[in-house]
C-alpha cells in the first residue's frame, strides 16, 4: 500500500467514526472535545485548551425523534443533527458551539437541550465593514472563551490562542495548497478521497491533520501530471455530501477541480490576520470574509469568484449543491444562474440532503448533463 | 382629512397617501427607500425619503389574490418554492413593477433590519446588487440570552450613525437634527397610539374584531413617524374606549371564545379564515402584533432606541418569546391559541413546538396549530384549518365546562 492510499485510509476512518476519534482523544489526552457547528466557529479557542474541536455536520440517520420538535423544512444537517442530539449521540462532548448567521442555527441554540452538554451560542455580526462589528465579534468570541472556561475550570490564556491561531493558520494554508495540487491530479485524488482528505480534518487535531495532509501532497508532487479525459468542475454550495452522491461524480469521470463548499475550502478562503490581540485578530478574520452565501456582501462576489474559479482551474462546468431548505444559498442561486447564463458558463444544480435513500435522480441529472458537456468538447 | 371621519376612512386615507405620496415623488425626482417592516423609520423621515414596505405590499398582493403569477414568475427565475414567500412577490415584482395592488417605484437605495429574521438581509441583498443601489443595514444580533447586550447595543448604535452618515451621502443633505426631534417624537407617539389602541382590546367583551389589526397594521408599518398614523390610532383607541363605556362587543353575536392567534395573517385567506372562526363564535383577541411596533425609547437617547429596536419578539430568546406569549394570553384573557405554521417564515415555526409547550404549561390554554403560508396560497389547506379550529373549539368548550363545574 503506497502512501497516498495509507494517508487517505487513515482520513476515511476518521470521518467514518467520529465517536471513536472523540474517544481515542480522551485516551490519549485525557482531554474532552467540543462539538463545533457549522460555520465558522472559532474552534482556535477550543484548541488552545488542548481539547478537540470536533465538527458537527450532520450525517446519514433515519429522522424518527426530531420529527416532533421541527419542522420538516429545516435543513437537513440540522434534522440530523438534532436527531442525533435527541440519540444522546453527543453526550460525550463536554459543551458545543453554535454559531447564529442564520434564522435556523438561531433556534437550533436555543432547542439545543442536552443537559450534560451545554450551549454555547454566539452571533457572527452581518454589517461586516464597520469597525463596530470587529468589536462586537472580538467580544462575542472573549464571551465564548469566558464560557468554556466556566466549563472546563480551566483557564485558556491569549498565549495558547496565539499558538493556536498559529496552527490553524498554517491547517488553512496547506488545506487551500491540497486543494490546487489534487486539482492536478484528478485520476489519484477522486471526489470521494478529496471529501474525505477534506472532512477529516473536523475530527483530528489540526497539527495532525496538517502534518498528513502536507505528506500527501509531497507524495503526490511527485507523481506525473495526467491528462484528464474526463470533466472538470467547480463545485458551491454548503456541502457534497453523502458519499454516494459523491460516487456518482465518481462514476461519470467528474472532477472536483475547485470547491466552495462551507464543509471544506470556503472555511480556509481567508487567515486570521495578525495581531496581539487574538480576539480582534481573530474578528477580523470574518471581516476579510468574501464569497460565503452568510458572510452579507452587496456587491455578491461569490458569483465573479466562482466565474473565476472556472477560468483559473480550466473547469468544464460549475455545480450548485444545494443545501435543501437552506435560505441563504436558496437567495445566491437565481443570482448566480443568471450570471453564468450570461457567460455561457454551463451550470447545474443537485439537491443535497443528507437523508437521501436513492440518488437515482441526481445520477440521471448528471449524466445527461455529462453528456451535453462531453459533446460540446 | 375630515375630522369626523372614523379611524378606518383615515386608516384608507392615510395608507393610499403614503403609497400615492411615494409614487408621486418619485415622478419628481425624489428618492425613494424600500425598508424592513420593523427598520428604524426615523432617519428616512427625518431625511424626507419616500419609504416603501415590501413585506406590506407583498401581503397587499396576497390579500388581492395576485400573489400567484408573480410567486410563479420568481421561481422562473431560480428562487425556491421554499423561501419567504414575500421575498418571492417582491423579487417578482421588481422585474415586472406591475401588480394586482398599486404599482410601487423601484427604490433609490434599500433600509433594513434584521429584527424580524436573517432572510431580509438576503433578499434586499438581491435587490441591491440586481438594481445596483446602496444598502443600509442595522444589524441587531440575535439576543440568544434572556438580555440584550451592552456589546450588542455599542453596534446597533454605531450602526444608526452610520446610516446617517450614508443617507447624507445618498441625499447630499445634512441631517437635520430638529426635525429628527419631531420625528421620534412622531414615531413614539405613534407607537403609543398603537399598543394603547390594541390594549383596549382587552376589555370583555372585546370592543374590536381581531382580524382588523390586520387591517390597522398596514398603517404602523408604513406611517409610523408620521402625524396620520397617530392620529387614526388615537381615534381608534377613542372609538373603542366609547364601545367599551357604552357595553358594545365587536361580536353582535357574542364572543364565545377569545383566542390568541401566534404568526403572520395567511393574506390570501384572511376572509376564510375569520368566518371559520366565527363560525364557532371566536375572537382573535391576542397576537403578537400589539407589540411589534410598540417601540419605546427616550427621545434623542439611541442606546434606548437599540434596545427597542433589537427587543422585538422574534429576535428574543426562546425563554423570552414564551413569557411575551403568557403575557399575552393572559392580557388578552385568550382561553385558547391557534399557531399558524408559517410554510415562509422560518424564524416563527423553529420555536413552535418549544412555545406551543411552555405556553400552555403555564396558561393551561389548549392550542391548534395548522400549515399555511403568509402569501403563498398553494401551501394552505381550508379543509384542515376547519377541522382544527373545530378542534380548538370543542377542547375550549371542554375547559369551559370544567371551570363553571
Amino acid at each position: 500500500m503506497n502512501t497516498i492510499e495509507n494517508i487517505i485510509l487513515q482520513c476515511k476512518e476518521a470521518t467514518a467514526n467520529p465517536k471513536k476519534a472523540i474517544d481515542d482523544f480522551y485516551k490519549e489526552t485525557g482531554k474532552k472535545s467540543v462539538g463545533c457547528f457549522p460555520l465558522y466557529c472559532p474552534e482556535e479557542i477550543v484548541h488552545a485548551a488542548g481539547m478537540l474541536p470536533v465538527g458537527i455536520w450532520g450525517g446519514q440517520v433515519d429522522l424518527n425523534m426530531v420529527r416532533s420538535i421541527l419542522p420538516a423544512f429545516a435543513c437537513s444537517i440540522m434534522q440530523s443533527v438534532m436527531e442525533f442530539q435527541l440519540q444522546s449521540v453527543y453526550d460525550s462532548l463536554v459543551a458545543v458551539i453554535i454559531p447564529s448567521p442564520c434564522d435556523t442555527l438561531k433556534a437550533i441554540g436555543q432547542k439545543w437541550s442536552r443537559e450534560n452538554v451545554p450551549c454555547i451560542q454566539f452571533v457572527p455580526p452581518h454589517n461586516r465593514q464597520l469597525k463596530a462589528a470587529r468589536v462586537f465579534l472580538k467580544e462575542e468570541y472573549k464571551a465564548i472563551r469566558d464560557k468554556l472556561e466556566a466549563i472546563i475550570g480551566e483557564a485558556i490564556s491569549d498565549e495558547a490562542i496565539q499558538e493556536s491561531i498559529k496552527v490553524y493558520n498554517e491547517h488553512r494554508q496547506v488545506m487551500r495548497k491540497f486543494a490546487n495540487v489534487a486539482a492536478k491530479y484528478p485520476d489519484i485524488i477522486d471526489p470521494v478521497s478529496r471529501h474525505e482528505v477534506m472532512k477529516s480534518a473536523f475530527f483530528m487535531r489540526k497539527e495532525k491533520h496538517t502534518a498528513l495532509v502536507k505528506a500527501l501532497i509531497s507524495e503526490l508532487n511527485t507523481k506525473e501530471v495526467k491528462p484528464w479525459g474526463g470533466l472538470k468542475t467547480v463545485v458551491s454550495g454548503i456541502m457534497l455530501e453523502p458519499t454516494s452522491v459523491i460516487e456518482v461524480f465518481k462514476e461519470f469521470n467528474i472532477a472536483i477541480t475547485a470547491d466552495d463548499l462551507a464543509q471544506e475550502s470556503r472555511q480556509y478562503r481567508v487567515d486570521i490576520p495578525e495581531g496581539d490581540d487574538v480576539f480582534d485578530a481573530m474578528a477580523g478574520m470574518w471581516q476579510e470574509m468574501y464569497g460565503c452565501s452568510l458572510a452579507f456582501e452587496t456587491d455578491k462576489s461569490r458569483v465573479k469568484m466562482l466565474r473565476e474559479m472556472k477560468e483559473k482551474y480550466e473547469a468544464d462546468a460549475v455545480i450548485i449543491c444545494m443545501m435543501k431548505f437552506c435560505d441563504p444559498e436558496e437567495f445566491d442561486y437565481p443570482i448566480i444562474k443568471k450570471e453564468m447564463e450570461y457567460h455561457d458558463i454551463p451550470l447545474l444544480q443537485i439537491e443535497i440532503d443528507q437523508q437521501v435513500q436513492y440518488v437515482e435522480q441526481i445520477r440521471t441529472r448528471i449524466q445527461s448533463f455529462t453528456e451535453i458537456l462531453q459533446e460540446s468538447k | 382629512m375630515q375630522e369626523k371621519q372614523s379611524s378606518r376612512e383615515m386608516l384608507n386615507y392615510y395608507l393610499n397617501k403614503s403609497y400615492s405620496d411615494a409614487i408621486e415623488g418619485k415622478k419628481r425626482g425624489e428618492l425613494v427607500c424600500w425598508a424592513s417592516s420593523i427598520a428604524p423609520c426615523e432617519f428616512c423621515e427625518t431625511m424626507g425619503i419616500h419609504v416603501l414596505y415590501p413585506e406590506n405590499h407583498a401581503a397587499g398582493i396576497a390579500a388581492r389574490h395576485g400573489a400567484e403569477k408573480m410567486i410563479q414568475y420568481a421561481e422562473g427565475k431560480g428562487y425556491s418554492l421554499d423561501i419567504c414567500s414575500y421575498a418571492r412577490i417582491n423579487l417578482a415584482y421588481m422585474d415586472l413593477q406591475s401588480c394586482v395592488a398599486e404599482n410601487i417605484p423601484l427604490p433609490d437605495f434599500v433600509l433594513v433590519c434584521n429584527n424580524i429574521c436573517e432572510v431580509l438581509i438576503k433578499w434586499y441583498e438581491n435587490i441591491a446588487h440586481e438594481l445596483n443601489i446602496p444598502f443600509i443595514l442595522i444589524d441587531t444580533p440575535y439576543n440568544y440570552e434572556d438580555e440584550v447586550s451592552e456589546r450588542s447595543i455599542d453596534y446597533i448604535v454605531a450602526q444608526f450613525e452610520h446610516a446617517i452618515e450614508m443617507m447624507e451621502e445618498i441625499t447630499g443633505k445634512k441631517f437635520d437634527y430638529e426635525r429628527y426631534d419631531e420625528v421620534m417624537k412622531m414615531a413614539l407617539d405613534s407607537s403609543y397610539w398603537w399598543l394603547k389602541s390594541m390594549e383596549l382590546a382587552a376589555a370583555k367583551p372585546s370592543p374590536l374584531k381581531g382580524f382588523d389589526i390586520f387591517n390597522y397594521m398596514a398603517l404602523i408599518v408604513c406611517m409610523r413617524g408620521k402625524s396620520g398614523c397617530r392620529d387614526t390610532f388615537k381615534k381608534l383607541a377613542e372609538e373603542l374606549q366609547e364601545r367599551i363605556d357604552n357595553g358594545i362587543a365587536a361580536f353582535k353575536e357574542g364572543e364565545k371564545f377569545r383566542i390568541m392567534w401566534d404568526g403572520i395573517a395567511c393574506w390570501p385567506y384572511l376572509s376564510h379564515n375569520f368566518k371559520t372562526l366565527k363560525a364557532f363564535g371566536m375572537n382573535m383577541t391576542g397576537s403578537t402584533y400589539p407589540t411589534a411596533w410598540a417601540l419605546n425609547y427616550k427621545k434623542g437617547d439611541l442606546r434606548t432606541m437599540a434596545k427597542a429596536y433589537t427587543s422585538i419578539a422574534n429576535n428574543l430568546s426562546l425563554n423570552a418569546q414564551i413569557d411575551l406569549r403568557v403575557g399575552t394570553v393572559d392580557t388578552y384573557h385568550c382561553e385558547g391559541v391557534t399557531y399558524h405554521m408559517n410554510r415562509s417564515c422560518k424564524t416563527m415555526d423553529f420555536l413552535q413546538h418549544e412555545m406551543q409547550q411552555k405556553v400552555a404549561e403555564r396558561t393551561g390554554a389548549p392550542f391548534i396549530s395548522f400549515d399555511g403560508d403568509q402569501s403563498d396560497p398553494r401551501n394552505f389547506s381550508k379543509a384542515q384549518f376547519e377541522t382544527r379550529i373545530q378542534g380548538l373549539a370543542e377542547m375550549m368548550e371542554q375547559k369551559q365546562a370544567q371551570e363553571e363545574k
